[in-house]
């Protein structure tokens, strides 16, 4: 298939309807809204159902019964309108649903700013919801990863039958870049055998927390994020073998990164980059092979470094751990450059 | 290969005239990026895209220094004129833009995009004009490259207008060395 | 009612005696076995005392969230548009916390059915004030009786639907057997609108809660017929043509 130009909001769209997705209800918010108007004129080419809902509080709950039938079904948002979703996806990752979320990312708390900022990570990957539960994130960098991303989250929304998350910002989603489109592909809601389709001469099913008919829940729960934990990190790393500076960034922050890295190890710097892919589950696997590592460059979105965090846990703060932190405008390769100098000369000042 | 801004009046077809260069040069195997100024930003009538075309990767799609500006109308040539890097080309409407000449160290080219699309009797050709010109500057793509990716843009698009190749052709020939 | 007891009722319900949950929740399966649809019937459950539903009540159905039933019901039906698709649900997550959900339900047409139990509280955390509770009627968060100045009037969600054109809307309660059949008849017509895609329908069943009512099973049926009926009347008030 040629490739084509396409926004990320678009790309993302039409790889989730090739996916086989033919339920989508979502509430209009910038940065994400091209993918409602993309949508209301897609599913009905395909005979999917297009709903434009009265808020997100109602969309999500339209996934979470579609979701139930056993359809592909998507829904997307940004920052205020993703944190109204958080009751519905607890329900739905209770339920053990399988959905497909997204999330574009604005910068800021309360009505924030709809410029480039990854400062839902708290919410997405620690979950704004309630109760014991995770969904799966990932967090693609280019149109052409937005797109394959859909179609992987979907699979793994239905392996393990949990939400995942799309963690995207408005750089990805409003950008056109190349993208090759994956195939068109069928999908049966009928395959499951928990999907809802009326009880017919058998038992009834229903969807709710199953703790209430599950005697290990406890055991349960937790081997189940342990396995995701175990088999679904996914993560590229750039020039960390001898790097005694490792980055650490995701979407369109390891982006500039690389590139700040390319630049600094131009300059003899021993500089290298871990990209997670997938938030939950953090890629801890990424910084067991790193021997010369000396301290860690955390770059992200946000002002109060909400991914740093994590690197803190999966590094075992053995190592000092900065931070170069955004939002609003983006930094460029040569902000980045000058924070790994300022690490470097023993400038900057360790967050952890 | 360059970092370049397209910048004007909502109706100029700025955003238009970016995402055709981008999918030439797309065509052409480059890695493009193509993001437009959005939301809020886009109320008051002025728009612009930023368009990044290369054989490496793009990093960020944002342009913090351009190669090419083009400036269709007067906000535009203050907003984004101090970004040139010396040695930058700017392309310039010049039947609204005036002082166009404010730094010696670019290149400035001017084409009386909207007046030439209007005698043309295409009033949403002046995007075409300017393509025309930029061609003409040489500074990003050839004058046949050019022309058949407008082609093949509108043909994707089901549109075909015929007072654009005029256009085009107005706009490669009538384009000035202002300084 | 049936003499037999319907399939989808595989068990003793788990209400409070005398609660209207169980007769409602009868009313519901019979009319859905009569009609020979138990087998493909989806249902939205609501939180509160609803919720006890799926434990004793077989058919396939999905917990909503508080107030979202409304809208879990909309995903099912249209994705399984041959499906009957019901919520089922109380009167504060129907009309407080999913009021926009309910109205907007009605707003586009959606071809469910919702079967709405008014018992006048929030019978499920303790007996509080409800959109529906009685002008005057005491609980345990009007203390002094629902004072209609400050927490406005009891909700009367019939006249709110009617300019929405919907399908069917009906009222009914379960104060004597002739009642319950009434009831159960609405029932039926409303799951007939959908079946034949007519479009809306919404059963407002009036049910007695003696437990945060204080009142016995049959005092607490008596004060529906003397001070409930009154404000909420019963009858058909939205039939369309055909039905």
């Amino acid at each position: 298939m040629a490739r084509q130009l396409m926004k990320g909001n678009e790309a993302v769209a039409e790889a989730a309807v090739r996916a086989g997705c033919r339920f989508f209800a979502g509430y209009p918010i910038t940065p994400q809204s091209e993918v409602l108007e993309y949508l209301s004129k897609r599913m009905g080419e395909v005979g999917g159902t297009f709903l434009q809902s009265e808020s997100e509080l109602a969309g999500i709950s339209m996934i979470y019964g579609a979701a139930a039938c056993g359809f592909r079904a998507f829904t997307s948002s940004s920052g205020p309108g993703y944190s109204l979703m958080q009751e519905g996806i607890s329900y739905i990752a209770s339920a053990e649903l399988p959905c497909l979320l997204l999330d574009v990312q604005r910068y800021g708390s309360g009505l924030g700013d709809i410029f480039i900022g990854q400062s839902d990570y708290w919410q997405c990957v620690k979950n704004g919801g309630h109760g014991d539960y995770r969904s799966i994130v990932y967090a693609p960098n280019s149109v052409q990863e937005i797109a394959d991303l859909a179609v992987l989250g979907f699979e793994k929304a239905e392996e393990y039958r949990n939400p995942v998350t799309l963690l995207s910002d408005a750089s990805i989603s409003q950008m056109m870049e190349p993208v090759e489109l994956p195939e068109m592909r069928e999908h049966d809601p009928d395959q499951f055998d928990w999907a809802l389709k009326g009880k017919g001469t058998g038992e009834s099913k229903r969807h709710t927390s199953v703790m209430y008919y599950m005697s290990d829940y406890d055991t349960y729960i937790q081997s189940k994020y342990r396995e995701i934990e175990g088999k679904e990190q996914r993560w590229e790393s750039f020039q960390t073998e001898d790097a005694e500076l490792v980055l650490v960034a995701y979407g369109i922050s390891s982006r500039i990164c690389a590139e700040a890295v390319a630049l600094s190890r131009a300059r003899g710097r021993r500089v290298g980059l871990i990209r997670p892919i997938s938030l939950y589950p953090f890629p801890v696997k990424a910084f067991e092979p790193l021997p010369c590592v000396k301290a860690y460059l955390t770059v992200e979105m946000s002002k109060l470094a909400q991914m740093a965090e994590d690197v803190a846990l999966a590094s075992g703060m053995k190592h000092p751990i900065y931070t170069k932190t955004g939002g609003t405008a983006l930094y460029d390769s040569a902000e980045v450059c000058g924070e790994i100098e300022a690490v470097l000369s023993g400038e900057a000042k360790e967050a952890f | 290969m360059a970092d370049m801004i397209c910048a004007g009046f909502g109706g100029q077809g700025v955003l238009t005239m970016g995402l055709i260069l981008a999918k030439i040069a797309m065509d052409e195997g480059k890695n493009v990026t193509w993001i437009p100024s959005y939301g809020s930003e886009m109320r008051g009538g002025t728009a612009n895209c930023s368009v990044k075309i290369t054989d490496g990767m793009v990093a960020s799609p944002f342009i913090k220094h351009a190669d090419i500006v083009i400036a269709m109308n007067q906000p535009s040539l203050d907003k984004f004129m101090p970004m040139l890097r010396p040695g930058g080309t700017l392309m310039v409407n010049t039947t609204i833009v005036k002082d166009a000449v404010r730094r010696d160290d670019i290149e400035v080219y001017g084409v009386d995009a909207t007046e030439i699309a209007q005698q043309e009797q295409n009033a949403r050709g002046a995007n075409i004009v300017m393509l025309g010109a930029l061609a003409s500057a040489g500074k990003l793509l050839t004058h046949d490259v050019i022309e058949k990716g407008i082609e093949a843009f509108f043909a994707s698009k089901g549109k075909h207008n015929p007072k654009n190749a005029a256009c085009y052709e107005r706009g490669f020939a009538c384009c000035a060395r202002l300084g | 009612m049936l003499k037999t007891i319907p399939k989808a009722c595989f068990i003793d319900n788990k209400y409070c005696p005398g609660c209207g949950h169980g007769i409602a929740n009868r009313l519901v399966a019979e009319v859905l076995e009569e009609m020979g649809r138990d087998g493909d019937a989806l249902a939205a459950i609501a939180v509160g005392c609803a919720s006890l539903m799926p434990d004793t009540f077989g058919i396939d159905c999905v917990q909503a969230q508080h107030g979202r039933a409304a809208a879990v019901a909309v995903g099912m039906k249209r994705c399984r548009p041959d499906k009957l698709v019901f919520t089922y649900q109380g009167d504060g997550d129907a009309l407080a916390i999913g009021f926009s959900e309910t109205m907007y339900a009605a707003v586009r047409h959606e071809n469910i059915t919702v079967i709405f139990v008014n018992n006048g509280n929030f019978g499920m955390t303790g007996g509080q004030m409800a959109p529906t509770t009685l002008e005057g009627q005491r609980t345990t968060t009007s203390p002094r009786g629902r004072d209609v100045r400050t927490t406005g009037d009891p909700m009367n969600i019939m006249e709110l639907l009617k300019p929405l054109d919907p399908a069917y809307l009906a009222r009914g309660s379960m104060t004597s057997n002739a009642e319950i059949l009434k009831t159960k008849k609405y029932i039926r017509t409303a799951f007939e609108a959908q079946e034949r895609g007519v479009g809306y329908s919404f059963v407002e069943i009036l049910s007695p809660c003696p437990t945060n009512w204080g009142l016995s099973a049959m005092d607490a049926v008596a004060r529906i017929r003397a001070e409930v009926v009154p404000v909420y009347p019963l009858g058909e008030f939205v039939k369309k043509e055909g039905l």
